[in-house]
């Protein structure tokens, strides 16, 4: 008998979901938990009819576990295509205001469904699977725990799930990038320490002497991220089985214990996991080592010692000590010498190569990603000047710059990623198109550029209107006047981040036709040689 | 702990001590002999070479 292990545990799972939404202390935990039993329970379903009574086959243990990473792929791009088109809505909420349908497809809601779909879905969900694809093959070594990577994969899946429609239900603790409840944080975390016994584990038994700098990244995003995750949500339930919590912290200081975990979000979240796959996939995508290996290794400590204290100039003019918000300014200035010395390593990788710039779409997918990886960790800390921020803060700039990390930097690695996963997955000769690589990159690439310069115009203008002053000291402007100067900017974003949703879907059919095997008939790109057969050695 | 000392602590013993392990990075890898251990480092993504139509070794 296959498979029973699981369904019990997911059957067992269902059974507890039903008995926390009979004794639900509010309608909302007893809808949310409703919907927990929902998805379990067809996940029980679908695995009792997978069971095969006789005798297991023979699974061969010896090589790479490549099941879970094979999932990851698909849930990557699945949550990509979501996390974009609600990307697209609440901008066009911006811009339409008529579009906020009520009451589960307000701005309010649907804001931090965006964030989450993009940043824990799309961005986690890349950064799970491309750890284990790169934990392996740099270990030489098969994933550690035998079923605990699916635990790990679909654990985390049930977390996503769990945090969109508890938005969308109304339920939020109010923390940026930290809005699920208390009963939700538990999940993440059982989730997260399978995920480093997991990652720990396959390093502990691994054939190769040294470890290898893309897992020293992704180690350190994982536990930072697990220190984050549990300080910054310390919190009390009002009732045991309540959708209600009150953090531990109070005022300012819980302001900061927020941006504290907010910015390191950023930093180790969207910027140290994702450099784990840029020295993974750039180097072997270019078949050439990495510039500088000791270069990397400096970026690498010098990024954890400084990151963590960057966090206050979230709250630069607000009530924190002032000496607190110079120590957050000077730190996020600081960090311009690892960021630079990574984007140097990575660029400087092509060194010699830069002819694959022209004839590799994937290359220039990688390489445009690492460049916008520089110019978003330049805008940064410019941002975090105070007198910079006076303007800034609060304003559309701030999105910009987020997005020009978000799109540029975190996108279109993790694009560069699954083109160079997905056809080495599925043991095919390669994508389905090189052409449409090409298409995606330069959708991809218009929508950001549109997006975020609109962006600096209108936070600009945004800001400066705040602050305008007449000669008797009242402000020039009404709040609702800045709010309609802005409308032009809000329409040409929708059409930047259309743009780059389309890319996205021309890559879902790109590698959808991959996995089934199919290869486009189309005149190949002049000097790309990746695009042909290459034979097995 | 009281905050006090904790943070006194921190900014002294603390700070010493990751800026030590800091500086003891930056020296490693300067050390002679270095630069071949990173070569070889380097190299570890491309010796395992999984094919395109290949599966796993």
């Amino acid at each position: 008998m296959r498979n029973i292990g699981g369904t019990l545990v997911v059957g067992l799972g269902t059974f507890i979901a039903v008995l926390l939404a009979a004794f639900a202390q509010d309608n909302a935990f007893r809808l949310h938990m409703s919907v927990v039993a929902l998805v379990l329970g067809l996940a029980t379903i679908y695995m009792l009819r997978q069971i095969k009574f006789g005798p297991a086959p023979v699974e061969d243990k010896s090589g790479y576990m490549d099941g879970p990473i094979r999932v990851g792929s698909i849930l990557t791009m699945f949550w990509g295509i979501i996390g974009f088109t609600v990307g697209v809505l609440i901008a066009s909420q911006m811009a339409w205001p008529q579009l906020n349908l009520e009451p589960f497809l307000t701005f309010g809601r649907v804001r931090p469904l965006h964030t989450s779909a993009v940043v824990f879905a799309f961005g986690g969900t890349a950064l799970i699977t491309t750890s284990m694809y790169v934990v392996q093959r740099t270990s030489r070594a098969r994933l550690f725990g035998g079923n605990l990577a699916w635990f790990v994969m679909w654990g985390y899946q049930l977390f996503i799930v769990m945090a969109a429609t508890g938005y969308l239900l109304g339920i939020t603790q109010s923390r940026e990038y930290a809005e699920p409840e208390w009963y939700v944080d538990i999940w993440l975390t059982i989730v997260w320490v399978a995920y480093l016994v997991l990652f720990m584990g396959t390093l502990m038994k691994r054939k190769e002497p040294h470890i290898y700098v893309a897992n020293w990244f992704y180690l350190a995003f994982i536990v930072t991220i697990a220190m984050l995750h549990i300080v910054n949500n310390l919190a009390m339930p009002v009732s045991f089985l309540g959708s209600k919590s009150y953090s531990l912290f109070a005022g300012v200081q819980d302001a900061l214990t927020q941006w504290w975990y907010g910015h390191n979000a950023v930093g180790f979240f969207l910027t140290a996991g994702f450099l784990g796959m840029m020295y993974y996939f750039l180097p072997k995508q270019a078949e050439r080592p990495v510039y500088s290996y000791r270069l990397s290794i400096i970026h690498f400590w010098a990024l954890i010692f400084l990151y963590i204290w960057a966090g206050p100039h979230h709250l630069l003019y607000t009530a924190l000590p002032d000496w607190a918000q110079t120590l957050g300014m000077v730190f996020s200035i600081m960090l311009w010498m690892p960021s630079w010395g990574g984007m140097i390593n990575g660029l400087m990788t092509l060194s010699g190569a830069w002819d694959k710039m022209r004839s590799d779409p994937i290359i220039r997918m990688m390489v445009i990603s690492v460049a916008f990886y520089g110019m978003s960790t330049f805008e940064g800390p410019v941002m975090a000047i105070k007198a910079v921020n006076g303007l800034s803060h609060y304003t559309d700039w701030t999105i910009g710059h987020v997005h020009s990390g978000a799109l540029g930097w975190v996108g279109m690695i993790s694009f560069g990623a699954l083109y160079f996963m997905v056809p080495r997955l599925w043991n095919r000769s390669g994508l389905y198109s090189q052409r449409m690589v090409n298409w995606h990159f330069w959708l991809a690439t218009l929508g950001i550029v549109i997006y975020a310069s609109v962006m600096w115009v209108s936070g600009i203008t945004q800001g400066l209107m705040w602050r305008e002053y007449d000669a008797q000291g009242f402000l020039v402007y009404s709040f609702a006047e800045t709010v309609a100067a802005m409308k032009p900017y809000y329409i040409i974003r929708v059409l930047g981040g259309s743009l780059y949703l389309i890319g996205g879907l021309i890559m879902a059919y790109n590698l959808t036709m991959t996995i089934l095997g199919h290869r486009r008939d189309e005149r190949p790109i002049p000097g790309n040689v990746a695009a042909n057969v290459q034979p097995a050695e | 702990m009281e905050y006090e000392a904790f943070r006194q602590f921190a900014d002294s013993w603390g700070l010493l001590y990751l800026v030590i392990v800091f500086l003891g990075v930056i020296v490693m890898v300067f050390l002679p002999g270095a630069k071949e251990k990173a070569q070889n480092a380097a190299n570890i993504p491309l010796r395992d070479d999984t094919p395109l139509d290949g599966g796993p070794e």
